[in-house]
């Protein structure tokens, strides 16, 4: 008894002596900080280790090679939220506030649980919150959620790229007519997201769709396979996440459906997602926002300026250059083009949230910037505006040859007219329902 | 037709496999009256020590000796650190204790061996071939085969050896067998080094068909239900359990799922195993508690 | 000498029954509520009120709910997320869709749609006992996550599946500072913390004790069984369904079927544990506990050791760490922390002497 009573008073010491330590800032510095609410551990520690790895090590190429952007430097620190949203919220307020005075530029969650979770609170805190590829597809209108970033793809955009791609692979969207797709789709709010896109899109171009859920993790999806076989559908969209991709692979394989008809959405298609379904996987498509690879002038000067001078966050150096580690690399790409973006407007000096936020709005990718900055290829081209937060809207086409992705299209766009309506309704409900009024973009510069 | 008796199939061949995780527990519960959270992470932490030993090229057969030494020593680790010092205290502190080692032996996996996925190939084809008109994998056949040695070897085990019968004392009153001279403690350390090995085993089969990563762990929520049909200490049970539990959640999902909406798998097998609960409370073949106040 | 019962005589039925009898224990109560009434809201900051304070009251809140069955009434249940959950679902469409419905007031129906989810899965408990009711409760989690995923009603339709808290305005002041929700959490685990005092120490917490003990001994000395663990069912998953609403409502701001799932009902079961089965302020020692290791762990690897350790082996470090602290608990004080604050009491009893 004794004993323990002695030791929770340590451990109370202890308590709070890394609090005070924590509360204690040094001086301000010429720094920017990117607050990094990553996750290396857990079920989808793949995609956290490879997106984190890949934005570390642009940030740590562009501190190296040009000493930051107009002299401030870079400085981040990691907090694990094991994709666990609560975890996720600590660390958000834990990290918000910068970094030794270097004020926090915008943060990167990767996670569409802690997006959610921390929305509203980035308003409040004029910190934006850059989901990219992801987040809430209404969020893309930027006049009522200022400060969230779906960027180049919202999952909207996500299933009519795909259907506009099966229409060109069939002879045109009026060849649609009386085909069979099927979607395959996580147990989660994430697998859910787009199944009104999807029936509409049924409906408008004559297609017939079956929806058919795998529940969480999705370690099992036999009957769902064997449905497929009895459905014979031409296409399976598969909209998976972790453990579901390979598992759903092999079951196909198992159940002799091709995999070369299978489509994989943006969280289905990276080497963790393929590779351990091993030979199951050869010939299985996925979309994707920019290939893997590391035949960009950008990733061999990582390679040079970080990963051989043995700084390299990866664990495992043979991910360089995958699907998740390019993703991060793109995001990284993309925060500090903002910042540069908005350093030319507010002077050459660390920025507050709301300037980043400007930044971030008037990203102009073209082609011949992206060639400037060596990712020409990688990097769709990019043109966000107050309205609009999403900005590209497009991806390519990837196979599976059984050990690398090669891809197979060019950029397919996704209908965004179609879907504007539609995001811009439910923005409209959200704002009543908050009490917010929209900005009106036609006065933002 | 064809398509019942294919999803039928189907889903017997998966129940075998949950059935393999089911004789761990079932093992665990015999011998020492604890019910065995952690079976599911002894299955992570073995399969993901096998395939990563097979990445660092060590041949398949020392990986599997060197894996089940290390199962061992955890089976030693837990009867010495755990088990020993919780004698006599209510079952449902010893359950807690294995929620517990759950976790570190999760923790200590992840750490270990990091947390990436591994793809496992033992070799067997999961190519589906045609039998009158129904689809059949190898790869289900080799399962079903394995999971059926290994009952048989555990029959004998547990009804020709001395350490066998030991156990079956054991099992029947811990009092009474500790005075007439059976040793305890070696025989918790056997049993769950025995259950390490199935864990392994199952490990092996179910890493090779979803790959080798933390979500293996998960499988042990689906042995819960297949104990409850079969009863917590029969070994036949938990056979005849798995299968139940396999070929009615796969007939379930396939034929009434779409009615109500699909992704019903996670729940049906709890609430059938309630059903069976409510019928008989004690499981298929599980022994009936008689109660004295 | 510090905490002392001689001189104190109660005179009255009344006065003997009361819940604190000592001096010592109402000012001290008195203390502790004032500092966190008032003192608490100045000294603390934007990240204590958002990151530690709220999740702490509100798991504490939860522990308190499992406890009451678990600890009090002996039902071992691994579906406690799921009750939090019918509850946060509960209470925002009773807010979204009853025009008026006063805030507070849709969290009490939310409590009480959870309560009778709770007796529905307690059915089975009348019949099955032990492990075999650990089915039912997990049959609570899994199908109360389907539901909730799978009919978008509950969710109002939202594409997404989340839901997001409405605004937090009670009697027309405005609790959505993190002040003002600390404040909101606060006031309802307090009130709810005396309720469950009560309620433990009344006929019923007795009948649930001798039920935990033994059922078929209460059984024979003629407490209805059958009553008395469906009522258990039935409070516990009302303090579970307020904690969720909580969690919900005034700590997330939003929430996800998916945010109760399996790993929160064994976080909850952690928290009685470490604090302790059968106390009621164990569930906010284990609670405190539960909230602050990780984030002490991680700041001390971060500040301290600069950052030597990988985040992530640090994760897995913590979840090592948690394992051996539940097996060290189970070995050594199976009655959690609680105890150790018996001890001290015991101790402070006859300071400066030693026994």
């Amino acid at each position: 008894m004794h004993a323990i009573l002695k030791k929770s008073t340590q451990l109370l010491a202890v308590a709070s002596l890394g609090v005070m330590l924590f509360s204690a800032n040094a001086s301000a510095a010429n720094e920017q900080y990117f607050p990094l609410q990553s996750y290396r551990i857990g079920p989808y520690a793949a995609g956290g280790t490879g997106f984190f790895g890949g934005f570390i090590d642009y940030l740590q190429y562009v501190n190296a090679k040009e000493g930051g952007v107009n002299g401030v430097k870079f400085t981040w620190s990691e907090c694990e939220t094991e994709y666990v949203v609560e975890k996720g919220v600590e660390c958000y307020e834990r990290l918000k506030k910068g970094l030794n005075g270097a004020p926090a530029a915008a943060t990167n969650p990767l996670s569409v649980g802690i997006a959610y979770a921390t929305l509203e609170r980035s308003t409040a805190d004029k910190l934006p919150l850059i989901t990219i590829n992801h987040g809430r597809t209404d969020s893309t209108d930027g006049s009522v959620f200022p400060y969230a970033f779906p960027l180049q793809l919202n999952p909207y955009s996500e299933v009519s790229a795909i259907i506009n791609y099966i229409a060109e692979k069939s002879g045109g969207l009026d060849k649609l007519k009386g085909k069979k797709i099927v979607t395959l789709y996580h147990g989660s709010p994430y697998g859910k997201e787009t199944s009104p896109i999807l029936e509409l899109l049924a409906k408008k171009y004559g297609f017939e769709l079956t929806l058919l859920e795998v529940p969480h993790p999705g370690n099992e999806q036999q009957s769902q396979w064997l449905n497929i076989r009895r459905a014979k559908p031409d296409w399976v969209i598969l909209r998976g996440w972790g453990v579901m991709n390979p598992v759903a692979l092999k079951t196909a394989q198992k159940t002799g459906f091709p995999t070369d008809r299978i489509i994989g959405n943006i969280w289905s298609n990276s080497e963790e997602d393929a590779a351990p379904a091993g030979a199951a996987a050869k010939g299985f498509i996925s979309i994707t926002t920019h290939p893997s690879g590391t035949n960009f002038p950008v990733l061999q000067d990582i390679d040079k300026f970080v990963v051989k001078a043995g700084k390299g966050n990866l664990q495992d150096a043979k991910r360089f250059g995958t699907v998740y580690y390019n993703l991060g690399v793109v995001n990284g790409i993309l925060n500090v083009e903002a910042v540069r973006v908005a350093q030319a407007k507010f002077g050459k000096r660390p920025l507050t949230g709301e300037e980043v936020r400007w930044g971030f709005e008037n990203i102009r990718l073209d082609d011949k910037r992206l060639k400037e900055l060596g990712a020409l290829g990688l990097v769709q081209p990019l043109k966000l505006s107050c309205a609009d937060h999403e900005g590209g809207g497009a991806v390519r086409f990837q196979q599976w040859d059984g050990s690398k992705w090669n891809v197979i299209s060019d950029w397919v766009q996704a209908d965004r007219k179609l879907l504007r309506p539609i995001i811009e309704e439910s923005a409209r409900q959200y704002a009543k329902e908050k009490g917010i009024t929209p900005r009106d973009c036609g006065k933002e510069g | 037709m064809s398509f019942f008796f294919e999803v039928l199939l189907g889903g017997l061949l998966a129940g075998v496999m949950y059935s393999l995780i089911a004789i761990g527990f079932v093992l665990i519960y015999k011998a020492s009256g604890v019910f065995n959270f952690a079976q599911g992470s002894m299955v992570l932490f073995a399969a993901l020590t096998f395939v990563s030993l097979l990445e660092r090229s060590v041949p398949f057969w020392g990986a599997f000796v060197f894996t089940l030494l290390i199962m061992l020593v955890l089976a030693w680790a837990i009867e010495r650190f755990v088990l020993r010092q919780l004698v006599n205290r209510p079952p449902i502190t010893l359950f807690m204790a294995t929620l517990g080692l759950s976790y570190i032996i999760e923790g200590l996996a992840q750490a270990v061996w990091g947390a990436q996925v591994h793809g496992l190939d033992l070799g067997v084809s999961d190519e589906p071939f045609e039998l009158g008109g129904m689809l059949l994998s190898q790869f289900d056949l080799f399962a079903a085969a394995v999971a059926g040695t290994l009952v048989v070897l555990l029959s004998l085990l547990f009804n020709k050896t001395r350490t066998g019968i030991a156990l079956r004392a054991v099992a029947d009153d811990q009092l009474a067998a500790l005075a007439v001279g059976i040793r305890l403690h070696r025989l918790w350390l056997i049993v769950w080094a025995v259950a390490g090995v199935v864990g392994l085993v199952a490990g092996l089969l179910w890493g090779a068909r979803l790959g080798v990563q933390f979500s293996l762990s998960l499988i042990v929520l689906k042995a819960l239900p297949v104990l409850i049909i079969g009863g917590f200490t029969s070994i036949g049970g938990a056979i005849v359990g798995g299968l139940i539990i396999g070929a009615s959640e796969k007939l379930a999902e396939v034929f009434i799922g779409p009615i109500i909406g699909g992704g019903i798998e996670n729940w049906f097998p709890y609430v059938l195993a309630m059903l069976f609960l409510l019928v008989r409370p004690a499981g298929l073949f599980g022994e009936r508690a008689i109660e004295r106040v | 000498m510090l905490y002392r019962e001689s001189g104190q005589f109660v005179t009255s039925y009344r006065a003997d029954q009361r819940v604190f009898r000592l001096w010592q224990e109402r000012w001290g109560l008195a203390l502790l509520l004032a500092v966190a009434f008032v003192m608490v809201p100045f000294i603390a900051n934007d990240y204590w009120f958002s990151a530690i304070l709220i999740p702490f009251l509100v798991l504490s809140l939860a522990g308190l709910g499992l406890n009451l069955l678990t600890g009090y009434a002996g039902q071992l249940s691994l579906g406690s997320a799921a009750f939090m959950a019918v509850g946060a679902f509960a209470a925002y469409n009773f807010h979204l869709r009853i025009e008026g419905m006063p805030f507070l007031l849709s969290f009490v129906f939310g409590g009480l749609a959870a309560a009778g989810v709770g007796v529905i899965f307690g059915l089975p408990s009348l019949r099955i006992k032990g492990f075999y009711l650990l089915v039912s409760t997990l049959a609570a989690q899994f199908f109360v996550q389907w539901v909730l995923t799978n009919f978008s009603w509950f969710s109002n339709n939202s594409s997404s599946g989340v839901i997001t808290a409405p605004q937090l305005i009670i009697a027309g002041h405005d609790f959505s500072t993190p002040l003002g929700r600390y404040l909101l959490t606060l006031g309802i685990v307090a009130a709810l913390t005396v309720l469950a005092l009560s309620i433990v120490r009344s006929a019923l917490g007795r009948n649930w004790m001798a039920v935990r003990d033994m059922d078929t001994a209460a059984a024979v000395i003629g407490i209805s069984i059958a009553r008395t663990k469906l009522v258990a069912f039935a409070v516990s998953s009302f303090f579970l369904g307020i904690a969720g609403s909580l969690w919900a409502f005034t700590y997330l701001g939003t929430v996800e079927p998916h945010g109760f799932d399996l790993t929160r009902s064994f976080q909850i079961l952690f928290i009685i544990i470490i604090g302790g089965l059968g106390s009621v302020l164990g569930n906010f020692l284990g609670a405190a506990f539960i909230v602050l290791l990780p984030i002490l762990l991680s700041n001390i690897s971060n500040n301290l050791l600069a950052g030597a350790i990988d985040p992530g082996q640090l994760e897995n470090i913590q979840k090592i760490i948690f394992g051996a602290l539940i097996i060290f608990f189970l070995i050594k004080e199976p009655d959690g922390l609680a105890r150790i604050w018996q001890s001290l009491k015991r101790r402070a009893r006859v300071w400066p002497l030693r026994f």
